[in-house]
């Protein structure tokens, strides 16, 4: 279940890995040790919650994915101008709900008339992208960082640390926008649509990673004091065989935990920076754009405010619960 | 103490200092890297050279990018002279330069635009930390519940709302369909406090909701961890009623770790209230920063951003040394 405490996010606390043997029954001795990942899945399974959240996080997945087939199937073009399903003189859409139609399965937007349907799906191809790696842009930045801290400790771990203090305490969102407004249109040859994308995942990824990283460091932290490394040392492993084949598989869990929970946090700022005009430009479809168009048309056509709304919320709920869900399985105790 | 103090108000200092760095090279120095010159910003792209250098000279757009930081660094400090020729303009510390769209001196706009940002800030915060932990100390203590169930759903449907989501839907429901309220506006408060209280509720509400979402799944975990704590049993054990042992010796527990997510979320929201300003149409120091940014009116950006910055700082500042107070457990040191 997901609906419940928020787990306060400390530096200190176990690794999720050394409970795989108090699971394992005293009786059953015949059966062999599950690995945490056998465990781990049969937990999350159970959680019907959290595999709700999974499911609705595949289904948006697979619209981005065939965004093309099935805008041509039940959709339009996206800039494609539909003048005659707006109405002349209040330029809302014509019939209620913003439109909905047979032709116009969501209905079109005001004005122009582009069908809301396609932008959606192309929409959710952008947010998605941006999102998911952005995120594994502040993993590999929080992960580097964070088991360099944690290991190397002393004037490292303190430069780290306080640079990681500095950007979580920090207008971001201002900066990320201050950031967008003075990159370049185009850059490694990418124009349009993709450039902003890329550099869309570049700012929220770069001002992700301190979460991660302090979460790393944390752990790194504990286990860095274990016996293992300890024994692993005494064989004479260097420190990179320790950080990546020791440390590293240790970390997997919360890593993981953190990339899946930090990605709705980046479905919104992505969806505000194009509501605020810095995100994707227009007339390329994005679902903060949806919404900032709409605000001079919510009192005559809610519909185009409400649908963009609404994906937003359903995506930005799926990825938590389905986040929420791989916590508890990875690691009960953190509740 | 004093040294903790002093300590931690250089720290400020230093952490402040390199704002400015950081924002002064993404405002000045990129630009001259690909090729966009602060000058043209300033004059329009019709300017003829001549006074396209007078500009120059008379910004100090022609010194060096470090020279040109350290006039904006004594510029803040103690003031300084705009010369080009016989034509001295005098800004006074703390001097943040002119802007670049309307000439006008930033630092009076910024501190025009502060209440208006502090109103917004203030009362949704008020709002968010009662409505907050009231609901999480309910729900960890009827754990279980209907009511703990029904809380903590709406908690995660809170955090999973964008305030320029919820905030048309509160204009649309409240204000165009009910017709409750007037619309949003600010109106000082000593001028008509009535019309301050109905121009700025909805507001307040909307970013309350989402706020209250967050405090009120902290405070429930938190309340339910303190619950098992022995001191909590030595309390009942001494005969205390249930309402002190929750609300005097449990509250002060959960207290400490929300004052510092509350003293983020408060500096953060005062630096912008971007979404929230633009969605009801406030003019505060958000929309001065996204009206700055999409005319590339670098100084007012610079102001606004140095100004959220010390916001930031000067309030995790004060949270640090108010959990000495709050904890007696931690001492400073």
């Amino acid at each position: 279940m997901s609906i419940g405490p928020e787990a306060s996010i400390t530096d200190e606390r176990s690794a999720p890995t050394d409970d795989a043997a108090a699971v394992r029954g005293t009786g059953d001795t015949a059966i062999a040790g599950r690995s945490l990942k056998q465990i781990a899945w049969r937990r999350l399974k159970r959680d019907k919650v959290a595999m709700g959240g999974a499911f609705v996080v595949m289904f948006l997945v697979l619209l981005a994915i065939l965004a093309p087939v099935l805008a041509r199937i039940w959709g339009h073009p996206v800039n494609e101008f539909h003048g005659d399903q707006i109405d002349p003189t209040f330029s809302t859409p014509i019939g209620s709900f913003g439109g909905i139609s047979k032709d116009f399965i969501l209905g079109v937007e005001p004005s122009s008339g582009r069908d809301i349907f396609s932008r959606i799906l192309y929409g959710a191809q952008t947010t998605l992208i941006v999102a998911v790696l952005s995120a594994l842009v502040s993993t590999v930045l929080g992960t580097l960082f964070g088991l360099a801290a944690g290991y190397l400790g002393g004037w490292v771990d303190s430069i780290i640390s306080r640079v990681m203090d500095f950007l979580l305490a920090f207008p971001q969102l201002l900066f990320a926008i201050a950031l967008v407004s003075v990159l370049p249109q185009s850059i490694f040859g990418v124009s349009g649509r993709w450039s902003r994308v890329l550099v869309l995942i570049g700012v929220i990824g770069f001002f992700g990673w301190p979460y991660i990283g302090r979460i790393v460091r944390g752990q790194t932290l504990s286990l860095r004091e274990r016996e293992f490394i300890e024994a692993s040392k005494s064989l004479g492993a260097g420190s990179r065989r320790i950080l990546f084949r020791e440390l590293l598989p240790n970390l997997a869990a919360p890593i993981l935990v953190y990339t899946t929970l930090i990605i709705p946090t980046n479905i919104l700022t992505d969806a505000a920076l194009s509501f605020l005009g810095v995100g994707i430009p227009p007339p390329n479809p994005s679902w903060g754009g949806m919404l900032s168009d709409a605000l001079s048309y919510y009192t005559d056509d809610p519909m185009y405010m409400i649908i963009p709304g609404v994906m937003i919320f359903v995506t930005v709920l799926a990825f938590n619960l389905f986040g929420d869900g791989l916590r508890d399985a990875l690691d009960p105790k953190a509740r | 103490m004093l040294s903790y103090l002093i300590r931690r108000i250089v720290n400020a200092v230093i952490t402040l200092l390199v704002v400015t760095m950081v924002t002064f090279g993404i405002f000045f120095a990129v630009p001259t890297i690909t090729g966009s010159d602060p000058a043209l910003l300033y004059i329009g792209k019709t300017a003829d050279q001549a006074s396209l250098d007078g500009i120059r000279t008379k910004l100090g757009l022609d010194d060096p990018i470090p020279v040109q930081y350290g006039k904006f660094i004594k510029g803040l400090v103690a003031g300084r002279d705009y010369a080009s020729g016989n034509d001295v303009t005098h800004c006074d510390a703390p001097c943040l330069g002119y802007s670049f769209k309307t000439e006008q001196e930033v630092t009076p706009l910024l501190l025009s635009d502060i209440p208006v940002t502090l109103s917004l800030a203030l009362g949704a915060a008020v709002l968010w930390v009662l409505i907050g932990v009231a609901t999480g100390v309910l729900s960890a203590l009827r754990r279980g519940s209907f009511l703990d169930r029904a809380a903590m759903t709406g908690a995660l449907a809170g955090v999973s709302l964008p305030i320029y989501f919820t905030g048309q839907l509160a204009l649309l429901i409240f204000i165009h369909w009910l017709g409750w309220l007037p619309d949003t506006a600010y109106t000082p408060f000593l001028e008509n406090p009535a019309s301050w209280f109905t121009g700025l509720i909805l507001p307040w509400v909307t970013l309350a909701f989402l706020f209250a979402a967050t405090y009120a799944r902290l405070t429930r975990a938190n309340m339910l961890e303190t619950l098992n704590e022995d001191y909590i049993r030595t309390a009942r054990s001494k005969g205390l009623t249930e309402r002190t042992v929750i609300g005097k010796h449990g509250l002060r527990a959960v207290l400490t770790p929300l004052v510092t997510i509350f003293g983020l979320d408060f500096g953060t929201l005062l630096a912008g209230a971007i979404l929230t300003e633009q969605v009801f149409n406030l003019r505060g120091l958000g929309y001065q920063a996204l009206t700055a940014i999409r005319q590339n009116d670098l100084p007012v950006i610079l102001g606004v951003t140095l100004l959220a910055a010390i916001f930031i700082v000067v309030i995790n500042l004060i949270v640090d040394l108010l959990y000495s107070v709050i904890d007696p457990r931690v001492r400073l040191g």
